[in-house]
């Protein structure tokens, strides 16, 4: 019952408990123990309202932002009928495909665009629908020497998702860019289009079905 | 966003940032050089499709997923800071003008990658029902009370060390109709980004010693039973403060990252 594993497990009811201490941070670069189990999902539930709403949580970009697009859809399930309780979460580069973040190795650089965000996030409202202000990401460089396409990642949250459910949106007028896109060309020809949001008046239009007939690319990661 | 607490990378030179670790950089190649983050155990998340909770059934995709590869926008992420934060967010039997009733408890733990490296300055948010079971949520009309002084909702960042703590009350079992007579374990819902769109989490705390884990489909869709310990946080009573507060700890753990390849053997760590 409390017996500690070699191998760093958690004990029963304990949760990990690790000791970093010895390992000097200016080596932390590579951790030499054998690896942590990951604590597992969970459903957000019913209520994530409570938990998760932010004023601004729509704004990629504040109100007033030349260019801003919104981005708005619909989310359903496999009977086709609307989900109110979901929650809709999206990151992307900004308009020049730059990252404000330590890990993009060209640099973190802070966003061309005043109060640029990267991140935005909806609920659902009762007819299922999610809505982001943003502006339009610029392609990005692959490791590889390829070039990926302008494109938003999206997680799905609801009450029925035991994990998060991974997509991506892309840009119905940048063609040429998704036929090079190395994802989209990795996705069965047929099903690419559930990937690309369709035009509408102040930006773009992009529905999400869960299950069924058209049912969206979802991925891991 | 704030990364005030970030050291640029070098454009010419892989680096290895103090504070996160990362170790991202151009080679002389002049290849991007990306983190690579772990992928887990197939048990650790629970499957999309889990009939016994009959939630899943309408929502969980039937199409396999496809593996998205991660380049620069699965390993980047919000750093949310500070501005996301009021003063009492981390309190959550201080946000009315009276205390809610209940058990007064303190949760506090570390967010680790799964290293074993703290995630320093990272958001951590949780939501919960009141002592009684019920959400402050329209949907929620369950007859059991509502406390007028109590909210059931947290915030706050995790310091240097990745540690972070909590007061607020122990939530009640909360009644649903998933099956006959059935009882959702008590449990804090906990959301975390860390530091990449990779390692985003949303997941439950639960309690040692629950009585009701036995029937309740949501805690026991995790099919490894070491992981789903995991979810479970203990009592700590070196941090129960007298005549105050029981104390329990949760540690969380986000996805760790590979070794960062380096070109013709190149080690610069």
């Amino acid at each position: 019952m409390t017996e500690r594993h070699t191998d760093l497990s958690p004990t029963f009811g304990t949760g990990p408990a690790v000791d970093t201490s010895a390992e000097p941070a200016a080596t932390a670069a590579l951790a030499p123990t054998p690896p942590l189990g990951s604590t597992p999902a969970q459903t957000v539930g019913p209520y994530l309202h409570i938990g998760l709403l932010w004023p601004d949580g729509p704004d990629v970009v504040p109100d007033g932002t030349p260019g801003a697009i919104w981005i708005r859809g619909q989310i359903f399930d496999g009977a086709g009928e609307a989900v109110p309780d979901a929650l809709v979460e999206t990151w992307q580069a900004d308009p020049d495909g730059r990252f404000d973040h330590p890990d993009d190795p060209r640099g973190a650089r802070p966003p061309s665009v005043p109060g640029f965000r990267g991140f935005g996030r909806s609920a659902t409202d009762p007819d299922g629908r999610y809505e982001i202000r943003t502006l339009r990401p610029g392609a990005l460089p692959g490791p590889d020497g390829e070039t990926e396409a302008p494109h938003l990642n999206l997680s799905i949250f609801a009450r029925g998702l035991l994990h998060r459910l991974v997509t991506r949106l892309y840009f119905p007028d940048e063609e040429a860019a998704n036929a090079a896109d190395p994802v989209l060309g990795s996705i069965d020809p047929a099903r690419r289009a559930t990937l690309v949001a369709r035009p509408a008046p102040d930006g773009f239009r992009f529905d999400i079905h869960l299950q069924g007939p058209d049912e969206t690319v979802f991925f891991a990661v | 966003m704030t990364t005030e607490h970030i050291r640029s990378a070098d454009p010419d030179l892989p680096t290895v940032d103090a504070a996160t670790g990362s170790t991202a950089g151009p080679t002389r190649a002049g290849r991007l050089v990306l983190p690579r983050y772990r992928h887990d155990d197939p048990d650790t998340h629970p499957p999309l499709l889990f009939p016994d909770y009959g939630s899943t059934n309408l929502r969980a995709p039937k199409q396999p997923l496809a593996l998205l590869p991660q380049r620069l926008t699965e390993v980047t992420g919000p750093l949310l800071g500070e501005g996301r934060l009021g003063d009492l967010d981390h309190d959550l039997t201080r946000q009315h003008a009276g205390e809610p009733l209940g058990q007064r408890i303190i949760v506090h733990g570390r967010v680790l990658d799964g290293n074993g490296r703290p995630v320093p300055n990272t958001l951590v948010e949780i939501w919960q029902p009141n002592a009684a079971g019920r959400y402050r949520h329209a949907v929620d009309n369950w007859p059991a009370p509502l406390d007028p002084n109590f909210t059931g909702v947290g915030r706050t960042l995790t310091d240097a060390d990745g540690h972070y703590r909590f007061v607020t009350v122990q939530p009640g079992a909360y009644p649903w109709r998933n099956h006959p007579n059935a009882w959702r374990p008590a449990h804090i819902h906990f959301s975390l980004f860390g530091q990449a769109f990779t390692q985003r989490l949303v997941t439950q705390m639960y309690f040692p010693g629950d009585p009701l884990f036995f029937q309740d489909p949501v805690f026991n869709s995790v099919r490894d039973p070491l992981a789903r310990e995991r979810l479970i946080s203990r009592y700590d009573h070196s941090v129960t403060e007298p005549e105050w507060a029981l104390g329990f700890e949760f540690d969380l753990v986000l996805r760790g990252r590979e070794a960062t390849p380096f070109e013709d053997g190149e080690d610069d760590d």
